[in-house]
């Protein structure tokens, strides 16, 4: 048990210096690294609540997928850390305040007082699968769930292409079945209007124009 | 696997939403511009749809499917047949203004039909996980709607403020209810109620997960102290989306409250009601007095809707069978009155112009005295004046409170319901006394014009016979809760 201990207050201790990292430091990129360090720790805590496939799954996709496109991201926006950081002495007493209370009531509601004890350690044999029993509730217990957390994926891929999608302006590329189509009213104008000549019209005209 | 048809079944309506939003989504791309009509056709034919089957599946039992996740019972039944309607309705109203601002696509009718299945799934939530999915789903939409025409600066910015707040409302939401299946272990509502009958009610970490829960809930009603986005973002969203955020989606709250609040944590009544009261009290005056001050007819409706929240809140508080079937009849005549109201602000606008402003409003007798009377009754009703359905709705809420001894909080709301009905009256002195500044006339599709008129002689034949609609609520409440 010592030893379990030790490495739990290891890795929350990481985690926590790393979180906090996260919302202090000023440059984006080690921001994101950071919490690249967080989702690494956090994943070492579920291993030692014997959560394996949550763990592995935690390290793949959040850190071998998201958090790599979202670095590409970061690297691209010039963003202006200075100017997000205006205003910040002026909100950090009232921030702080209502921080440090909502820290405490935590603190005393969450100590360890009520939760823990030996209602919650539930022991499984040793040959118990976690991603065969993950596998099997997902697709039958909370089958509607698992179904809606698809049809959320949906609408966001929807609402990103709706905000984002724009036609370009500039694009040289060619509808070759517009092209065909074509009709001469399209392209050509034919206006009827009586013929001019220069002499009809005022000289000074004619010179404003010139000069 | 045999059980997988009947869970089918019953969540008949969802599953025609989904299928036929999907389907709209795909046959925009083959569709010509000219012919994008079909897509609105489309739509409203989802609509009727489900609201068929939601009819046809009415019955006084409760029955639970995918396995206790989903709930289907009569409140369920008469909330989603509302929202359904409501959405038809919205259509409607919506259509000729997104026409001329270039909003006319598969995806706004494809997006408004996400949410609308997100409510449905909200109101049939019987398990604290399929509450929350339906609740993303809707906000998620809601968010991307209000940034819909999204070369306009205040949209964005809306959307923006929207979106942050709307999530940190979710966090906790969904820390509050962590913490209620940290202490049972259970996401279920019916197994939590029971299994808190058992529990010391004065437990903190219940607690605590109550005050998150409640602020969650707040949020997406838009109740005092929670309130701050609510004028930003129906001032800032295109009117078409400020009118679905205000309607619909607060039968969706309404629902989740009734599940979190009244069926889950129902053992923990005295400690909500308390909170309900506070939020209650606050929203009515801060909505009403600060109305007064606004000049923008979109902002002056939000801080309106906040105090209609308020007199909400009075019947959820009251926490009898009674006092819930008045809030559910409450915010159904606020949809109604919403849907009007917005609708007539659709009414007016006209391409490159938005008659949001009260400025707008002047004189509107002289340039059609049609459209000034259904805003007469418009007003008229969110003030409370009888007889049209806002005063029965207010007396029946405000009558719930009494009978649980709430008096001078009733006598409050009296109060500050008379300093609102001078807002709601100064639009009237506005359209009847006032001499117009515009010429134009109104021109709006014949069917708008139709639905509009209907919408406010509701108004005025609900406040004269209120029996029906208050008996489907009592019915509805008394069956779903026992």
């Amino acid at each position: 048990m010592i030893f379990t201990d030790f490495v739990f207050y290891t890795l929350a201790a990481i985690l926590l210096f790393a979180a906090l990292r996260v919302i202090t430091t000023r440059n984006p990129v080690v921001a994101a690294l950071h919490l690249v360090l967080a989702f690494f720790t956090a994943a070492g805590i579920w291993l030692l609540l014997q959560a394996e496939f949550l763990a592995i799954t935690l390290v793949l996709v959040y850190v071998g997928a998201v958090m790599v496109l979202f670095l590409f991201v970061v690297m691209m926006l010039d963003i202006n850390i200075d100017k997000l950081r205006e205003g910040f002495w002026d909100y950090l007493p009232m921030a702080g305040i209502i921080g440090l209370l909502m820290a405490v009531e935590m603190v005393m509601v969450l100590g360890g007082k009520y939760f823990g004890g030996p209602k919650l350690a539930i022991s499984k044999p040793a040959d118990y699968s976690n991603t065969a029993e993950l596998g099997r509730v997902l697709y039958s217990d909370y089958l509607l769930s698992f179904e809606l957390a698809a049809v959320v994926l949906l609408a966001a891929i929807v609402a990103a292409i709706v905000l984002t999608l724009r036609d370009r302006k500039d694009s040289k590329s060619m509808n070759v079945a517009d092209q065909v189509l074509v009709k001469k009213a399209d392209r050509l104008r034919i206006v009827s209007m009586p013929s001019e000549s220069t002499s009809t019209r005022p000289a000074e005209h004619i010179n404003e124009e010139k000069s | 696997m045999e059980n997988i048809q009947i869970d089918m079944m019953t969540a008949l309506p969802e599953l025609i939403v989904l299928m036929l939003a999907m389907t709209i989504l795909v046959a925009d791309l083959f569709l010509k511009p000219k012919n994008k009509i079909i897509i609105y056709g489309l739509a409203q034919f989802t609509l009727f749809a489900a609201a068929y089957f939601t009819v046809s599946s009415f019955t006084s039992s409760v029955g639970f499917a995918f396995t206790n996740m989903f709930v289907d019972d009569s409140l369920a039944h008469v909330l989603k047949l509302m929202i359904l309607l409501g959405a038809a309705v919205m259509f409607v109203y919506t259509r000729h203004y997104m026409q001329l601002r270039n909003m006319f696509r598969g995806e706004y009718y494809a997006l408004v039909l996400f949410a609308v299945l997100g409510m449905m799934i909200m109101v049939s939530g019987q398990s604290m996980l399929t509450i929350y999915m339906g609740l993303e789903l809707l906000s998620l939409c809601l968010y991307s709607l209000v940034a819909f025409d999204r070369d306009n600066a205040k949209s964005s910015e809306a959307a923006m403020k929207y979106f942050v707040l709307g999530a940190l409302a979710s966090g906790m939401l969904l820390y509050g209810m962590s913490m209620i299946y940290g202490m049972t272990g259970s996401l279920n509502l019916s197994d939590i109620s029971g299994l808190l009958q058992d529990t010391d009610p004065k437990n903190p970490v219940l607690i605590l997960g109550l005050v998150f829960i409640v602020a969650g809930l707040a949020f997406k009603f838009g109740a005092v102290p929670f309130q701050m986005w609510v004028p930003d973002v129906y001032q800032g969203a295109p009117t078409s989306i400020t009118l679905l955020i205000g309607s619909m989606p607060k039968f969706a709250a309404f629902a989740i409250t009734i599940r979190l609040l009244a069926q889950g944590l129902q053992p923990l009544t005295a400690d909500w009601r308390d909170m309900l009261l506070m939020m209650a009290v606050l929203s009515i005056a801060i909505g009403n007095i600060t109305a007064i001050a606004q000049t923008n007819l979109k902002r002056m409706l939000a801080y309106s809707t906040i105090s209609h929240i308020g007199f909400v809140l009075f019947g959820l508080m009251s926490g009898s069978l009674n006092g819930y079937a008045s809030s559910m009849f409450y915010i159904s005549a606020y949809v109604l009155m919403t849907l009007a109201g917005f609708g007539m602000i659709l009414l007016l606008s006209r391409k490159d112009f938005e008659a949001e402003n009260l400025d707008d409003l002047k004189g509107l007798h002289q340039r059609s005295p049609w459209a000034a009377l259904l805003m007469l009754i418009t007003m008229f009703s969110m003030a409370g004046v009888p007889p049209t359905i806002g005063f029965y709705a207010k007396f029946t809420v405000l009558q719930a409170a009494l009978q649980a001894g709430y008096i001078w909080a009733v006598v409050f709301a009296v109060l500050m319901a008379v300093v609102g009905a001078f807002y709601y009256l100064r639009i009237v002195k506005l359209m009847y006394f006032d001499a117009t500044l515009e010429s134009a006339s109104i021109s709006a599709p014949i069917d708008m014009k139709f639905i509009l008129t209907i919408n406010a002689v509701a108004l005025l034949a609900l406040g004269l016979m209120p029996q029906t609609l208050m008996s489907v609520c009592g019915a509805a409440i008394a069956r779903s809760l026992q």
